[in-house]
């Protein structure tokens, strides 16, 4: 997703005079030619992430659009107050791109980590939370919603689905219906809950936009068991639901990246062994809620 | 004349700050005449045309100091009497820390430290992306200095050469309990910055250091203020940091101001 990023990006500083990237001294080698092509409005603005966000609020009252852009735990847990007050309490549009997604940098340890990025965004109002899951989906995302005014957070991950979807900013697709429970699989996780269902009789729902979450969507399906699958801590997908419902939803659960530190190293795959997150666990403690076993 | 309605905005602001209830009297006396002077000759700023792209801005960083700020907007002409008076209360456009979406006049929503700095150093940025002549004017506290986005954005104003923005430290010495920022010249200057150190009670020395221009340089003003000038028992005194007047107190200090 980062190259997709960087060639994203490219086109629109290209065509749009009013985006300014703001880089925290990451993917600077990417965007070398964008740097020097656009040396007005394309920044290494250095190692601050607060007073970057800080930065890019003014930018944004000037009638400029900032692409923000460095590692999630950084940008999210370091600037959280700046993103709360300074972009989404004043009302101004602005774009956070990260890099990292949960355990990306699985062997840089828990400092590089970020899985707690979207439940904690998503307590901040008027935010909005995209989640591609494929690179080119994030192309279709970032075009569709990069200059409409509020700020948004996109999470790019170095793990991709095998298969991009045609997407679209606040609304979820119905990749399959099926008799038993509805999963929600979210952004990158997808691949692996389409290897788990193989067989299963159930409904898929793919989300990439989990805030404004698509509610209308799965309505229909608030009466039969729902699980969500995230790729980062449960539940802001469920959060989500239960304030937009006005009914009692009883029988929702999340598969998500456990609330603990991570304690081992190496590569991504291994993490989600571990937390879970891979198709043979997804599978089991599916199976097991289609059967209502614990 | 300019101290007369010093005086008067401060009886204003200790009517408005005792029917609220509210309000950091001690930190809107320090600003009052820096404020004042900004509004009343160096900003290019009125009510008419506050939504001009080419206007100069004024950052409350120290948001707290709301009453200095509300009492000016007023003067000029940005929001009326009722406005002012209805300060802090249920329906008020006016909270303790001015919104920007609510208040004609202020340009960032402030309150937490060390954010108005950064949104300046953006606004200023800006200005130059879109090769515009903007000045851009923000206010912090001595206190404020002890933020690291403070320093940071002396090391980005300094980096995109902003001479179009001003940093005015209200150097009203209320951090000397806490940290110590001394020599505060000194280490502005060693971030790069051009430092003018003036009374900041002094209309004349106020004005001359916001006219000052320094090619490729940000101008910091360290403007050497007293925490609730003006009124005897409040000056230099934290009791009054936030802290509204009794009737009697209300009396004897708009006597005081008389």
């Amino acid at each position: 997703m980062r190259s997709q990023f960087v060639k994203t990006v490219t086109r629109i500083l290209e065509r749009d005079n009013n985006a300014v990237l703001l880089l925290g001294d990451i993917g600077v080698y990417g965007f070398r030619d964008v740097l020097s092509s656009y040396p007005d409005r394309a920044f290494n603005i250095g190692i601050l992430e607060q007073s970057t966000v800080g930065l890019s609020s003014g930018l944004s009252m000037c009638g400029l659009i900032p692409i923000v852009h460095t590692i999630a735990p950084f940008l999210v847990e370091r600037a959280l107050e700046q993103i709360k007050v300074d972009l989404c309490y004043q009302a101004l549009g602005a774009n956070l791109v990260t890099v990292g997604g949960s355990y990306d940098y699985a062997a840089l340890g828990p400092t590089h980590h970020c899985p707690a990025d979207i439940s904690t965004l998503n307590e901040i109002p008027g935010i909005e939370i995209v989640v591609p899951g494929h690179p080119e989906e994030f192309d279709q995302l970032f075009n569709q919603n990069y200059d409409n005014g509020v700020t948004t957070y996109y999470r790019l991950s170095e793990s991709s689905n095998n298969n991009a979807h045609k997407v679209e900013f606040g609304k979820n697709i119905i990749l399959r219906e099926g008799r038993d429970i509805v999963i929600i699989a979210v952004g990158t996780v997808l691949q692996a809950v389409l290897d788990a269902v193989a067989g299963l009789d159930v409904t898929v729902v793919y989300c990439t936009t989990v805030k404004p979450f698509d509610f209308s969507s799965i309505q229909e399906f608030l009466k039969k068991k729902i699980v969500v699958v995230e790729p980062y801590y449960s539940s802001p997908v469920i959060t989500n639901i239960i304030r937009e419902s006005n009914d009692p939803i009883c029988d929702i659960t999340s598969i998500g990246v456990p609330n603990s530190f991570i304690d081992k190293y190496g590569d991504k795959d291994e993490i989600d062994k571990i937390v879970g997150l891979n198709s043979e666990s997804i599978r089991e403690k599916i199976i097991k809620r289609i059967r209502d076993e614990k | 004349m300019s101290y007369e309605t010093i005086r008067k905005l401060k009886k204003t602001i200790l009517r408005v700050s005792y029917t609220a209830k509210d309000g950091h009297l001690g930190s809107s006396f320090s600003i009052l005449d820096i404020l004042f002077v900004l509004y009343d000759r160096v900003l290019n700023l009125t009510a008419d045309t506050i939504n001009d792209d080419s206007r100069d801005y004024m950052i409350l960083s120290k948001g707290h100091a709301s009453l200095a700020h509300a009492a000016i907007l007023e003067e000029k002409g940005f929001i009326n009497k009722n406005q002012l008076m209805s300060f802090c209360s249920h329906d008020s456009i006016l909270g303790g820390h001015l919104d920007k979406n609510k208040v004609q006049g202020v340009e960032a929503s402030t309150g937490s430290l060390g954010h108005g700095i950064s949104i300046s150093i953006g606004i200023a940025l800006a200005s130059k992306i879109k090769r515009q002549t903007n000045k851009v004017y923000v206010v912090v506290g001595d206190g404020e200095c002890n933020e690291g986005t403070f320093w940071e954005s002396m090391l980005l104003g300094a980096h995109h050469k902003l001479d179009n923005l001003y940093c005015i430290v209200d150097y009203n010495r209320s951090n000397d309990r806490a940290l110590q920022l001394d020599p505060l010249q000194d280490k502005l200057r060693a971030f790069g910055w051009d430092v003018i150190v003036i009374n900041g009670h002094s209309h004349d020395e106020i004005y001359n250091s916001l006219n000052y221009y320094s090619f490729g340089k940000p101008v910091a003003v360290i403007a050497r203020t007293i925490k609730g000038k003006g009124i005897k028992e409040m000056e230099g005194n934290h009791a009054w940091h936030h802290k509204y007047p009794s009737k009697e107190e209300l009396d004897r200090m708009i006597k005081e101001l008389s």
